[in-house]
């Protein structure tokens, strides 16, 4: 049985004076970032409260320093933070087609000692959630990863990235919204666009969706 | 309604406002004037809302030729404003006449200028914002900096009827010269150690070339943080995260949204406008502050632009 929720230490760390960090865990676990989004969901009702964002096991929270204090909300953020959540609702499931080309497949294969096609095999099995949305307009953070697929980020980003190209590094996978500098292990491409400017929200992923990959023909 | 036609576009001059931060869950940097005390003193003094669109121009200004007359006001960074060649006041609201000609030339001081226009710039909206964001190319002008032969529009009957004159006084503008920027610990100050918090707060540090309007890699000590690996978080405006190499990075307005580096300090917000006003090669140094004494700060600002409102 998992452990109640009011066990749980949340941390409050401020980032200047009208923002504040509330950390919910420190692992990559999809119960962890469900209470992520519905605490951010929540905090987003408060008139004191401007935007929050839900990270991957934390919620930043920029709060209007006229309508309350850092000590004021952070008490107001302990309470709503050890509620229990809303049952987790699978999210929109996205099913995206990859042509596995990938410009650092082959380095991927020789490191990880798997042949490239089972590196496609393992990365179309999954069923990868949305964790978060962000760092640049678009991009979603999907994981977790199969544990034999995980590597360090390479050691020399690329200046420029394209568009499509999906990824992997760490516990994560995803795929570039924009053409961007980038330290990810390229493995494929795909042709489904996720940063959707003339959209609203502009993206195509959002936190708490789902992603499975297939292999589609070049 | 036409008002000013571009005939040199400086260096990056841009349409700005106050930014966009509801669509950050999409992964959108809130962006904006990066100078946001300078942005609203220069509206004001056009008798502008706050949120009107001003022109925000770097380093070196753009030419600007008057179509018909009109109200505007010069803000921020000293790039030696001229009409017609003589010296034109700062933080002060100056009628244009037709065929009249604003330069703003060579940076003096500072780093970025803005120029407010009664009605406010009228410029292409995304995401709840006329802010140009130049990465994904939506925003102001077409997504884009200005270039020679554009027309900066304003809208027609907004705003307080245009009184030319209004000043704001010397000592209500920010002290560019001051560039102790105030700051609070960070989240992961803890990953510095004692002597590297130290060197943090007590060195000085250099805006390096890699400076534009999401962030400025610094140079300076090394700092060594260590640690495992951190999950993605929400970013602010004003956070200095460390990445592994040692170089703090200072966030401005078009931010990364989201990123997974220890974050050993926040800038406040009453010190954004002067770190708006860096270039590359200027020394700054970070100075811890309370946050009372913070929002003391800010609050100082809010009602020196207050004293315009009325």
């Amino acid at each position: 049985m998992p452990p109640p929720h009011s066990t749980t230490r949340v941390r409050l760390h401020p980032l200047g004076d009208a923002a504040l960090l509330v950390e919910l865990g420190t692992r990559l676990d999809t119960s962890v970032n469900t209470r992520a989004i519905a605490l951010a969901a929540a905090l987003k009702k408060r008139r004191d409260v401007r935007q929050a964002l839900a990270g991957c096991a934390s919620v930043t929270v920029y709060f209007d320093p006229d309508q309350t204090t850092h000590e004021a909300l952070g008490s107001a953020i302990r309470r709503l933070a050890i509620r229990r959540p809303p049952l987790d609702e699978p999210g929109r499931l996205h099913r995206i087609p990859v042509v596995y080309d990938g410009p650092d497949l082959d380095a991927v294969s020789s490191t990880l000692g798997l042949p490239a096609g089972q590196i496609v095999e393992l990365h179309t099995r999954a069923i990868y959630r949305v964790f978060v949305v962000g760092f640049v307009p678009g991009w979603a953070y999907l994981g977790p990863l199969p544990e034999v697929l995980e590597l360090p980020r390479r050691s020399v980003p690329r200046t420029q990235v394209p568009a499509g190209s999906v990824a992997i590094a760490g516990q994560m996978t995803g795929i570039y919204p924009l053409p961007t500098p980038g330290g990810w292990h390229l493995i494929g491409r795909t042709s489904v666009r996720v940063f959707l400017p003339d959209s609203d929200p502009p993206c195509l992923l959002r936190a708490g969706d789902r992603v499975k990959f297939f292999a589609a023909e070049r | 309604m036409d008002a000013l036609r571009v005939e040199a576009a400086g260096l990056l001059t841009t349409v700005q406002d106050l930014g966009r931060p509801n669509a950050m869950a999409a992964g959108v940097p809130p962006g904006g004037a990066m100078d946001r005390f300078a942005h609203s003193a220069a509206n004001l003094l056009a008798g502008n809302d706050v949120r009107a669109a001003t022109l925000e121009c770097t380093l070196t200004g753009p030419r600007l030729v008057a179509e018909r007359s009109c109200l505007v006001a010069i803000t921020g960074a000293d790039l030696d404003p001229r009409i017609n060649g003589e010296p034109a006041p700062m933080w002060t609201g100056i009628f244009l006449s037709a065929g009249d000609r604003l330069t703003l030339a060579t940076r003096r001081s500072g780093a970025r200028a803005y120029v407010a226009v009664a009605g406010g710039v009228d410029a292409g909206r995304w995401l709840g914002s006329q802010s140009t964001y130049l990465l994904a190319a939506r925003g102001g002008m077409h997504g884009r900096a200005l270039v020679a032969g554009d027309t900066i529009a304003v809208a027609e009957g907004s705003g307080s009827p245009a009184v030319a004159g209004r000043e704001l006084p010397h000592h209500l503008r920010p002290d560019y010269d001051d560039h102790a920027l105030r700051a609070v610990a960070g989240p992961h100050i803890g990953r510095l150690g004692p002597d590297g918090r130290r060197a943090l707060f007590a060195s000085v540090f250099t805006v390096s070339h890699r400076a534009d309007r999401m962030g400025y890699r610094l140079d300076g000590p090394d700092l060594d943080s260590s640690g495992e690996e951190l999950l993605s978080f929400g970013l602010t405006a004003g956070v200095v995260q460390l990445p592994a190499g040692g170089k703090p990075i200072l966030l401005m307005a078009d931010q990364q949204t989201v990123g997974g580096y220890p974050v050993i300090a926040t800038v406040v917000r009453a010190s954004l406008p002067i770190a708006a006003q860096l270039a590359p090669g200027d020394e700054l140094r970070f100075a811890e502050v309370a946050i009372e004494e913070a929002l003391r700060m800010r609050r100082a600002q809010e009602s020196a632009l207050d004293s315009l409102r009325d």
